[in-house]
């Protein structure tokens, strides 16, 4: 076979094409051409963008200012119920706060402290996991000890002791759930890890001269993504919660500031009697939950390397 | 053996949906089977033989359905039976199993005892010390020592060949009249192999059972069975005696089967013959002949009609449009190479190993004690520009450990590797990477499934920065020709390939830094024959074009004998017998080199099994024997040989040897040559094919 010397600029790109034709698509061509035909994965990705447009244009939004109080109006019940009034269209909270506003509100900071802690977490763990599983030896049994002592102290007692140490704020807050979510990730991937590396190609790789950095990153590391994803989706919804219990005990995002966890532990005083106080937020979490796992199941789907085209 | 039909099977027909079509693994099957008589199915993989039997016993996925104008076993037909009655009266005790993994086939929690004594009271008509009685005489009849104590045993406790040994024994424990046996001896090393066959084959004779092996490999079913059913595509293509089908093949199938094994073909000069191709999907209806899109001879009509059954005599049909005598034309019709100058001028030698040794240290759970496991002892070798030096041993020999050290990802602990001139350990690993690049077993583990084909290949060039990526990429489109994989499948994922196309793949990331020397780990052993021809083939012409040395790792003699020019024989981390191929092949100095080379079955029909002259298995290497490492299985063994280590010896042809006995074991074998039988070795050598074939 002769290599053909390109020539003009034209013949190059019918060159180009030609490969294309004989080469079949690249991976990421078919992913995008899957994802056009994926419901689950349209529709999550579609919540999620929604969402995510609600928390960013929540001033233009909201149609009240959330933190504006007026105890004259204290728990109204959404508009379609007896005694709702159409201007406050989900109701008001205790403080007479519109409760619409303060979902859409939420949407930022709620989103931003799952997806946030959850990434924290998987860089944690999955790293770990990876450095433990690969490398074996004193390294794995330190790794390990480390989890005996994470799931050894109470996460909430440590929680608690480092937002009482470092301060209170919604940056802490994710930090601070991030670092004690990322059990999950390690034990997952410290066996998928063992298991791999094992496995021919790794010994393939380091014979064509491969660092350990370059095995662990480009060889292991994709084969972990679908477990990873399967983790990080549960994660979101844990970390969004956990924000409530913090924010319940007057740790999590500080009082007035509008998030669903927070909303929901504010709503739980009086659950038996103005129900949608729990349910609203509650919803809203379950759909923005529901969405993350529709996108992660799609993601998988379209990335599954064994369906013969 | 008597002429009456113990199992008639017509129209057998196995479909599974799937989620957009039907996979039809089974159509329309026509089997056989006499009292006392073996018959042997053979087919690819895929080729829908172990389904066959499972539908036999009503043993299919829960989704399949099974059809059958009738199954008839001793008098009843089983395709009405109900399920019920299938489990109580039939499944495992007429009709016995033997399955192909050993390690997963018992029930790891429980005993051998109570999985044995189980298979028996089960069906509630034996008391437990009656089965216990039994139990104990059957593990005596397969050749477990000891058998009392062996029911207190775990699985875990034995080795492959134990448990294989205890399969068949729990197969065998109500007396069945039929013993379905489906790769029995697949997973286990050739020495273990012959012992098992050699066992069933008495079994069988001993009990008066019908047997039906499922193999792939024709050496197996050569020796061990009367009759042969070939299966291609769920469909029976030919079927007649052993002899009948081994030396007359009519179907064109068959014929490239069997031109396919190394060593069929007299010399190892020509190249082997292979099938073009792969199985056809097996999803949906197949028009005409399902062999047509490989078959050399295929003519208009073959893709167009289903092909006509032809008898050819009681039990001997071949189903084919071709009513030519075909045996004059060849599958191989120019193909021939000319011949290898095998025994070339002896060149400078490009990697030296000398005296390496590796110890492992074990250590069971954190506060176990620590136990040594010695993988390498003092091992030597040299390999020459341009030549194929073939590494043989069992499983557990430290075949493994070695290529792992020469290839630099095992540090010894003492000795070198020495890598044009310089010590493999002292190279960077990226110059070292472009003078030898490893070949796996196991396409399927070899290649990162989560990366496309061209980055595979490609990926060597990338971690050592040779040349920009739009020459990369010509590079490996370069390589994916040369190998011979399409281009379209250069954005494809590994699981969309064959395992034949794996390798190819495999093959190519190997070469693609131009290394002088390749390591080939047992490269087809995890492929099927008519891959395996193409595969070897392919090794052979790429080593021609691009000059390359060879390290050839196998357990496979007739593999060897086709391409080795040298041999070195590896036992239990020792270096036992090593020379040319012809002298190790021919005079074997070692007395396990003689095993090895007894339990390699050739495809000879007129032999039976080998009569097995190694005793026991491969040691753990963790309980090194003292003295010769394989005195308690060698037949020639003595006091010398139990207390001291033999010395490495070089013999007069230029053979390395290490053995006391060598000198005895090579007369013994002058003077088998010359017709006489010593007492020492029990009866004639079945060594090579050209010695044992009419």
């Amino acid at each position: 076979m002769t290599i053909t010397e390109s020539v003009g600029g034209n013949e190059l790109t019918s060159e180009a094409e030609r490969e294309q034709a004989q080469l079949g698509l690249t991976p990421g061509q078919v992913a995008i051409k899957r994802a056009r035909r994926h419901p689950g994965l349209l529709v999550g990705f579609g919540i999620l963008l929604v969402m995510a447009l609600f928390a960013v244009l929540a001033p233009w939004l909201a149609p009240h200012d959330p933190y504006l109080q007026n105890l004259s109006l204290r728990l109204l019940p959404p508009a379609w119920v007896e005694g709702g009034q159409w201007s406050h269209l989900l109701g008001t909270d205790h403080l007479g706060r519109d409760y619409l506003s303060r979902i859409i509100y939420g949407a930022r900071i709620s989103m931003m402290i799952g997806i946030g802690a959850a990434t924290i977490g998987a860089i944690i763990g999955v790293t770990l996991g990876v450095i433990a599983g690969y490398f074996g030896g004193w390294l794995d049994q330190a790794v390990n000890f480390l989890v005996t002592c994470q799931l050894a102290v109470p996460s909430l007692l440590l929680i608690m002791a480092l937002v009482f140490v470092i301060g209170q704020s919604i940056t802490v807050v994710i930090f601070v759930i991030g670092a004690t979510h990322w059990v999950f990730y390690l034990v997952v991937t410290r066996s998928a890890t063992l298991r791999i590396r094992e496995l021919d190609f790794v010994a393939a790789a380091s014979a064509m001269g491969c660092s350990r950095l370059q095995i662990a990153v480009k060889e292991i590391l994709p084969n972990l993504l679908n477990q990873i994803l399967v983790i990080f989706t549960l994660e979101v919804a844990v970390a969004i919660l956990n924000e409530a219990t913090l924010s319940f005990l007057g740790l999590g995002v500080p009082s007035p500031t509008p998030s669903w966890g927070l909303m929901i532990a504010e709503g739980k005083t009086a659950m038996f009697f103005q129900p949608w106080l729990v349910i609203l937020p509650g919803i809203a979490l379950f759909v923005l939950v529901i969405a993350i796992n529709l996108l992660g199941d799609g993601v998988r789907d379209v990335t599954v390397t064994n369906r013969r085209s | 053996m008597s002429t009456e039909s113990l199992l008639e099977i017509r129209d057998l027909s196995v479909a599974i949906p799937t989620e957009t079509s039907t996979l039809r693994a089974v159509r329309g099957v026509d089997l056989e089977l006499r009292r006392g008589e073996t018959l042997g199915i053979v087919g690819e993989s895929g080729s829908g033989k172990s389904m066959t039997a499972l539908a036999l016993m009503n043993l299919l996925p829960p989704a399949a359905r099974r059809s059958a104008a009738c199954v008839n076993f001793a008098g009843t037909d089983l395709s009405t039976v109900s399920e019920k009655e299938l489990a109580g009266q039939v499944r495992g005790r007429k009709i016995g199993m033997i399955f192909q993994e050993p390690m997963t086939s018992l029930n790891p929690v429980y005993s051998i005892g109570r999985q044995l004594t189980e298979a028996m009271t089960l069906h509630g008509e034996v008391s437990a010390a009656q089965a216990r009685r039994r139990a104990i005489q059957l593990l005596e009849k397969v050749g477990l020592p000891d058998p009392a104590s062996r029911l207190k045993q775990y699985p875990h406790e034995l080795s492959g060949g134990q448990r294989q040994r205890v399969m068949i024994a729990m197969a065998l424990m109500n007396e069945p009249e039929l013993l379905i046996a489906d790769e029995p001896t697949t997973a286990l090393d050739v020495t273990i192999q012959a012992q098992i066959l050699h066992l069933l084959r008495g079994l069988q004779t001993e009990l008066g059972m019908s047997m039906i092996l499922i193999t792939h490999d024709l050496g197996v079913v050569s020796r061990a069975a009367d009759r042969i059913a070939v299966m291609y595509a769920g469909d029976i293509v030919e079927t007649g005696t052993t002899a009948q089908v081994l030396n007359d093949p009519r179907h064109p199938y068959t014929r490239g089967l069997l031109e396919c094994v190394p060593g069929y073909r007299e010399a190892s000069a020509h190249r082997l013959g292979s099938i073009p191709g792969v199985v056809p999907s097996m999803t949906g209806d197949i028009r005409g002949c399902a062999f047509a899109a490989r078959c050399p001879r295929a003519a208009e009509e073959c893709f167009i009609d289903s092909p006509p059954t032809r008898p050819l005599g009681p039990a001997r049909t071949y189903v084919c449009h071709d009513p030519e005598e075909t045996r004059s034309r060849s599958l191989l019709e120019g193909h021939d190479r000319e011949q290898t100058p095998v025994n070339k001028p002896a060149k400078e030698s490009v990697l030296k190993v000398a005296g390496v040794s590796r110890t492992f240290s074990v250590r069971r759970g954190m506060f176990g004690k620590r136990k040594s496991l010695r993988a390498l002892d003092n091992i030597s070798l040299e390999i020459r520009k341009g030549e194929v030096l073939a590494l043989v041993g069992e499983s557990g020999c430290g075949k493994s450990t070695l290529t792992r050290t020469i290839l630099g990802l095992e540090t010894p602990d003492s000795g070198t590797v020495t890598l044009a001139g310089r010590p493999v350990g002292a190279l960077p690993p990226r110059q070292r990477a472009r003078m030898i690049q490893p070949v796996f077993q196991d396409p399927y583990s070899s290649l990162n499934p989560r990366k496309t084909i061209g980055n595979i290949i490609g990926r060597p060039l990338q971690v050592n920065q040779l040349g920009a990526k739009a020459e990369q990429r010509t590079r490996v489109r370069r390589m994916m020709e040369l190998v011979g994989l399409p281009a379209r499948v250069f954005n494809s994922f590994p699981d969309q390939l064959s395992g034949g196309q794996r390798q190819r793949v495999a093959i190519a990331r190997a070469l693609i830094l131009d290394p002088e020397i390749v390591i080939c780990d047992e490269p087809t052993s995890a492929l099927d024959v008519s891959v395996q021809a193409q595969i070897l083939n392919l090794l052979l012409d790429l080593r021609d074009e691009l000059d390359l040395t060879y390290l050839f790792v196998t357990h496979d003699l007739s593999v060897v004998a086709h391409l080795a020019d040298r041999v070195a024989v590896m036992y239990l981390g020792e270096i036992v017998e090593c020379g040319d191929r012809d002298t190790v092949l021919t005079h074997p100095k070692h007395p396990y080199t003689r095993a090895l080379l007894d339990s390699a079955l050739s495809i000879a029909p007129e032999l039976d099994v080998p009569e097995p002259r190694l005793t026991g298995d491969f040691p753990n290497p963790m309980n090194r024997p003292a003295g010769c490492p394989f005195h308690p299985r060698c037949p020639l063994a003595d006091a010398q040989c139990r207390s001291r280590a033999p010395e490495v010896e070089w013999a007069a042809d230029g053979t390395l040897v290490k053995c006391w006995r060598a000198g005895d074991a090579a007369g013994a074998f002058s003077q088998l040559s010359a017709g006489q039988t010593p007492e020492n070795w029990p009866d004639p050598p079945k060594i090579n094919k050209e010695e044992s074939a009419p």
